[in-house]
């Protein structure tokens, strides 16, 4: 070929040589793009994590917005200040000691979901290359947010009662002696996204002692820690800690994660970073929306809501637990005592990642174990989610889940290996937040 | 453009008489075009793809001035073709009924016209074993090939029937479902050892394999456009993917280098355009079609797979061959409306 006409390659971005470092792992995989079936109705999904809606009282909720708009609607269409409406935070400040912390409105910053919180705080704590410390697995929208700063994420296993102390230990004593600079420890302790497990009691004042020990700080993400279904909530690790733990929250999951509100409570000098980094992120949170959810704790009962999301959710755990038992034996899994997660084993040599297409097949959706984890692993667990489906639709989406798994035993048994696939640890494989 | 013999006319419509009140509002369309509906999605593996494109073609169409509606298939299909009375669907559905022949079936039963392939000839294409027979009988290059299911590895043991496929075909090896697109459950096999993860691979997508010949040569793409004097190729397109072209590099942009029209020879261009050309005919496809194809050294093209469906979104390779040829995308796909309205010939 030596006539070749000389025509300049196309790769259909003309910017692709501009992109930031940060971005390079900005790209969607072909798993995520198989979650594209998973909001059709044909199709029961375990995958997403959205709420349960329906059971909010929407008809008092228009009133009081329709109220709100009506007497305070030039407060709350304008501007606000960027640590957040005061209301706002004093009802944080009575959330929160539900969990046994004791603050301040003025230790609180509101943020645009708890999500802004992780990217705000990463953003004033990781330079590129620091160390941040997470569980084994941990929340695939955190991890994103890590990659995004370009932080080195080293995961810490867990068991049935959480963050595993004497590992914690040993990774931060490897670490100093690499000389790698760990910043902070990012831990969801309520049952936690993915696994379902918490922290046990006995084992928070160890985390936080190893964390003080090693000049850690702790990231403490809760946003399910009121939806426990038996018993009290745990005391948060910022109860024991207000100089060492920031605190996230959000009324994502308590009341509706449409409003995104979400904040963190923090020592005043971290706090002080906050408000400036939050002001050039957004200028403001949301004033409509801050003010929407402070109606909302002051003139609905919040707390009886919160209680008929844990009946609802309890119910919907039941019967994905209890249709794993029954159709799917030859798997592994924790019963969750609260939140909207189940962990799942396979049995030996099947990959969830390269069984979804299967599953989309079969018209059943959940996230490959592989979104959890920073370095590709974890495909032989998914995560099953049981807050939106009712609990009809889970016992379907299990059986056929059972069909999905069965299929492919048998096609390791004859061939004798797993697809094994080699995942491009960058790759988005969540899916979309508005996923069921 | 390259253009050859007219193609041989479109299969009509079979079957039984047309439901009459799926017809085309007709008399009150009088505001001048036609009302188009675009399908897009489905419950394939491609949804989001199908998706993408639906979007694009029905920006383009709008573009020119003519009413379009995007629907998903879903259980309310019919009712809704009922009540909207299209003058024409597009159905932009990748995998599964989409491209199997069913929805055209469908569409053809209620007697409304629609663009591209009718049911039997996309029953062929959609099945590439299928296809490369018809290909390889009518003087086409296709790379060898195997087509076996799952159950054959069971009753006869895995390891032998591999074994026996890499003496026959040497290596390296393409693994595929024979059904669906977008690279989806497709691995290039290079070693031996590495034919059972592949294959475990490609069965989670379908329950048959297609085990080809890797061709080593320049990627290449042509897509095929009915004219008034026969099939028309549109300049080839050729591609450059570092690590393969998988889903990422087809729908990540930046992924991927494209050259269009490809780094061909006069001679080569010829050449690759006949043989899309060829394809289009002897598979008896309709309006449009892509065929992607690899020009080894000898110069032989060995067609890879025939798409009556091909891609629409920003980063398909049909729509940049529209581009390298000069032709404006959204006046050429309303000259495939036109075409689809015009009596079937
Ligand atoms: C552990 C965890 N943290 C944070 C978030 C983000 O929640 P928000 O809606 O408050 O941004 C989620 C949402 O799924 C989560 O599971």
């Amino acid at each position: 070929m030596n006539e070749l006409p000389e025509t300049p390659g196309n790769r259909l971005d003309p910017w692709f040589g501009s992109y930031a470092a940060r971005a390079h792992g900005m790209r969607a995989s072909e798993i995520r793009a198989l979650f594209a079936v998973a909001n059709r109705p044909e199709v029961v999904s375990l995958a997403g994590g959205m709420p349960y809606l329906e059971g909010l009282p929407l008809d008092v909720i228009a009133e009081t917005m329709q109220r709100l708009i009506a007497t305070k609607g030039t407060t709350a269409l304008q501007y606000g200040s960027g640590q957040g409406e005061e209301v706002l935070r004093e009802h944080i400040t009575q959330v929160v000691a539900l969990e046994g912390v004791s603050a301040h409105p003025d230790d609180v910053v509101v943020t645009t979901g708890s999500q802004s919180a992780l990217d705000l705080v990463t953003r004033i704590f990781v330079d590129p290359g620091d160390v941040v410390i997470a569980e084994a697995p941990s929340y695939v929208g955190a991890l994103g947010v890590f990659r995004s700063y370009q932080a080195d994420v080293v995961q810490v296993p867990l068991d049935a009662d959480g963050l595993v102390p004497a590992e914690l230990d040993a990774t931060l004593t490897r670490l100093a002696a690499e000389g790698r600079r760990v910043k902070f420890l990012y831990t969801v302790p309520n049952f936690q996204n993915p696994a379902g497990v918490s922290l046990s009691a006995e084992r928070r004042p160890q985390v936080l002692e190893i964390c003080r020990r090693h000049g850690v700080l702790v990231v403490e993400d809760n946003p399910y820690g009121l939806l426990g279904f038996d018993g009290e909530p745990m005391p948060a690790l910022r109860s024991y800690d207000t100089d060492g733990v920031l605190y996230l929250g959000s009324f994502s999951k308590t009341f509706a994660p449409g409003y995104r509100v979400g904040f963190v409570i923090a020592p005043h000098a971290v706090r002080d970073k906050l408000v400036l980094a939050s002001e050039s992120a957004v200028l403001s949170p949301s004033n409509a929306s801050q003010l929407a959810v402070a109606t909302y704790l002051d003139t609905c009962d919040w707390k009886a809501q919160i209680k008929d999301y844990r009946e609802l959710y309890r119910e919907r755990r039941d019967a994905l637990v209890g249709a794993l038992g029954e159709h799917l034996p030859s798997a592994s899994w924790n019963v969750p005592k609260g939140g909207f997660f189940v962990w799942v084993r396979l049995p030996d040599g099947l990959d969830a990642r390269a069984m979804l297409p299967r599953a989309v097949t079969a018209r059943v959706a959940y996230v490959p174990g592989t979104a959890f984890y920073y370095d590709g692993s974890g495909s032989d667990h998914m995560r099953l989610s049981f807050c939106f489906p009712t609990p009809d639709r889970i016992r379907e989406g299990v059986r056929r889940l059972a069909g999905v798994v069965n299929g492919e035993s048998e096609l390791v048994q004859i061939f004798g290996t797993s697809a094994q696939l080699d995942p491009d640890a960058d790759d988005v494989e969540g899916p979309a937040p508005d996923l069921a | 453009m390259t253009s050859s013999a007219p193609a041989p006319s479109a299969p009509a419509p079979s079957g039984d008489p047309a439901d009459s009140s799926f017809g085309p509002a007709g008399s009150d369309a009088t505001d001048g075009g036609p009302l188009v509906v675009v399908l897009s999605g489905g419950l394939s593996h491609e949804r989001d793809v199908s998706l993408r494109s639906g979007r694009r073609v029905a920006e383009a169409l709008r573009s020119t001035g003519i009413e379009v509606i995007v629907h998903d298939v879903d259980a309310d299909l019919l009712t809704f073709l009922r009540d909207t009375r299209p003058d024409v669907v597009w159905p932009l559905l990748h995998g599964a009924s989409g491209e199997d022949g069913s929805v055209r079936d469908v569409l053809d039963m209620v007697g409304l016209p629609y663009v591209g392939t009718g049911p039997r000839a996309s029953r062929v294409v959609w099945n590439k074993p299928i296809s490369k027979a018809a290909l390889l009988e009518a003087g086409l290059a296709t790379p060898d090939y195997v087509t076996l299911p799952q159950s054959l590895f069971r009753d006869l043991g895995a390891q032998p029937v591999l074994d026996t496929i890499v003496r026959r075909l040497g290596l390296p090896l393409v693994v595929k479902p024979t059904e669906g697109g977008s690279a989806l459950g497709v691995t290039v096999v290079a070693r031996a050892g590495d034919l059972p993860r592949a294959m475990v691979e490609c069965f989670a997508y379908g329950e048959t394999a297609l085990i080809e010949q890797a061709i080593d040569g320049v990627e290449l793409a042509v897509s095929v456009i009915d004219g008034p004097d026969g099939p028309e190729a549109l300049p080839a397109v050729e591609i450059v993917a570092d690590g393969g072209y998988d889903y990422a590099a087809r729908y990540v942009a930046g992924e991927t280098e494209f050259f269009a029209p490809a780094r061909l020879t006069a001679e080569q261009a010829t050449l690759v355009s006949d043989a899309a050309i060829r394809a289009h005919q002897v598979l008896h496809l309709r309006h449009l079609s892509r065929t992607d194809m690899i020009l080894d050294r000898s110069g032989t093209a060995h067609i890879l797979e025939v798409n009556v469906a091909p891609g629409m979104t920003e980063m398909s390779l049909l729509p940049q061959a529209v581009a390298a040829s000069g032709h404006d995308l959204a006046a050429l796909y309303r000259t495939i409306i036109d075409m689809a309205l015009a009596p079937v010939r």
